[in-house]
């Protein structure tokens, strides 16, 4: 395990870690019935970087980031989240998972709470913190989204790309170390990927640990540490962005790159 | 040809004379002349008056040929009564008001009951998934009638409680079943993506299940749910076979000392139905407030 410092600045506070790898996959195996989904994944991600992972659809690369959060049970292997190790049945997985956050596909609001109550419930129910302070909280995680003027809105009032930001704000009240994106941008209309996108980008700034599946690939160079790409189940290529967008080693993630970067 | 014609002019004439709408394209054509007969209001109220006149008229002509003695005028006093006392209600008015205790208090039993028994099923465990299959198939495949004698001349001695106490459980004990079941399918209905959604916030399943999932899925039970208490009002009629003093027992009682039998069954029957009326309308305004769309 190699360890480093690394230091990064996060509400105007100065926060250095010095630690290893904030999440580690050591020769991780995961099988739904007889389809092997993941094939002897290893793979570190260190405090503060961000990893994007892309590949073709049914790569696994989805089933390796709800992982991370217990959300899959992985069969075999090893996998330490925050110096934690997850697997079934877990009793630090609910702790655990408040220092993670996820923004899903299809958003996942709660429709019956407005945008405010989908904000507060986990840091009041889940982190016990007071009514009054989540909510002053959450409008501070509004304003960082750009849409403060939404709060009082249930979900279904919104337009996906104003969901899917009240989502990101959701996973930041949690004040979490981690935040992960299993594909956020892919069931929004196309002018409303550029609003998220410019979100997510003002997040890696602060220096957030994010491990991001996705196929935006301006994205992914303007932000990425390391560039991951699957392909069934494996990891094929492990890379930061510059060599893997010029003269990536195989030849599956050229082909690749190259269908999607032709349009 | 020329049908499509001559109803074009028709709506040409109701466009011109309304004035204030315009529609570009040509009128659709109208259904089928019998049809439209046969669907329309009026016909409708014809039918059903011949077919409800058709039974009412027979079951007096028959009555009348068994030389049956009309008592109509003996009824209200069961209904109420005016004495020295005063207004007193009459012995079908007690009657209904056991009735609607005794469901409501089996309802508020089964609901809780169901409740344990649709989480016991959705746990997961295999214990506990297994109590909860072996309880519904229990009840489920003995009829309500035996339930009640079951449980009143079995375990009523066996755990000295009285009639009343045996029929509420008995009710409440068919009826879980069959509200667990409807809890179940709510909770079924409630996406995926909130169970993943509440879990990766951090939540505990008791605080997934009281802040996210349960809440939404009360639209789903609603209906279904509405639809049971009904049920539950009619099918506590059943427990007069065990002689607990609701509706049915004491309109039994009245006809044994009168011999009214027509009059106090047809009573009977409307104090169900205005009793039954009256929660179908409450059930339908509150589907109505729970119906979201998404």
């Amino acid at each position: 395990m190699n360890y480093y410092v690394h230091t990064y600045e996060f509400e105007g506070y100065i926060i250095m870690s010095h630690t290893g790898p904030i999440i580690n996959f050591e020769s991780v195996d995961k099988f739904y019935g007889n389809f092997h989904a993941l094939k002897d994944i290893t793979i570190s991600v260190n405090p503060g970087e961000r990893m994007v992972i892309c590949g073709p659809s049914g790569s696994g690369k989805s089933t390796l980031i709800r992982c991370i959060n217990g959300l899959e049970n992985h069969n075999s292997g090893k996998l330490t989240v925050d110096g934690v190790e997850v697997f079934e049945g877990s009793k630090d997985i609910i702790r655990l998972r408040q220092e993670i956050g996820m923004v899903f596909q299809q958003f996942n609001l709660f429709p019956h709470l407005t945008v405010l109550e989908n904000l507060t419930i986990g840091p009041i129910k889940v982190r016990k913190i007071s009514k009054p302070e989540a909510e002053i909280m959450a409008r501070k995680y509004l304003e960082r989204v750009h849409i403060p003027e939404q709060a009082e809105k249930y979900p279904a009032e919104l337009s996906g790309g104003q969901q899917q930001r009240v989502a990101i704000a959701r996973s930041l009240c949690m004040e979490s170390k981690i935040l992960l994106f299993d594909e956020p941008t892919s069931a929004l209309d196309p002018e409303m990927i550029n609003e998220v996108l410019d979100v997510m980008v003002e997040l890696a700034d602060t220096g957030m640990t994010m491990v991001c599946v996705t196929h935006e690939m301006g994205f992914a160079r303007k932000v990425a540490d390391t560039m991951v790409f699957m392909d069934e189940g494996k990891i094929i290529e492990v890379a930061p962005p510059e060599k893997f967008f010029s003269k990536p080693d195989s030849d599956r993630c050229r082909e690749f790159l190259e269908q999607i970067l032709e349009h | 040809m020329q049908r499509v014609f001559r109803t074009n002019i028709g709506a040409l004439i109701a466009m011109e004379t309304s004035g204030s709408i315009y529609m570009k394209g040509l009128p659709v054509r109208r259904p089928p002349a019998l049809n439209r007969f046969l669907s329309s209001t009026p016909v409708s109220i014809v039918i059903y008056c011949l077919i409800v006149g058709g039974i009412l008229y027979s079951s007096f002509k028959g009555a009348q040929s068994m030389g049956y003695n009309w008592q109509w005028y003996q009824i209200p006093k069961y209904i109420y009564r005016y004495t020295d006392n005063g207004f007193q209600f009459g012995e079908l008015m007690f009657g209904l008001w056991t009735t609607i205790t005794l469901s409501f208090s089996a309802f508020a039993l089964a609901v809780i009951l169901g409740l344990l028994l649709a989480l016991l099923r959705l746990s997961g465990l295999f214990i506990g998934t297994k109590v909860a299959v072996c309880f519904l198939e229990f009840v489920r495949n003995i009829p309500l009638l035996v339930l009640v004698y079951l449980f009143y001349y079995v375990l009523g001695p066996v755990f000295k409680y009285d009639r009343y106490t045996a029929s509420i459980l008995c009710l409440a004990v068919y009826h879980s079943a069959l509200i667990s079941e409807i809890l179940r399918a709510g909770i079924n209905a409630v996406a995926q993506g909130q169970w993943e959604a509440a879990k990766s916030i951090g939540m505990s399943k008791a605080q997934m299940y009281r802040y996210i999932i349960l809440p939404q899925s009360i639209r789903f039970m609603l209906p279904p749910m509405t639809g049971e208490v009904i049920h539950m009002v009619k099918s506590s009629a059943i427990v007069s076979v065990i002689a607990v003093a609701e509706l049915t027992t004491l309109g039994q009682n009245i006809i044994s000392d009168t011999y009214m039998a027509f009059e106090i069954w047809f009573t009977i029957a409307a104090i169900y139905m205005v009793v039954i009326m009256i929660l179908s309308i409450g059930a339908s305004q509150v589907e109505r407030r729970y119906t979201v769309t998404n």
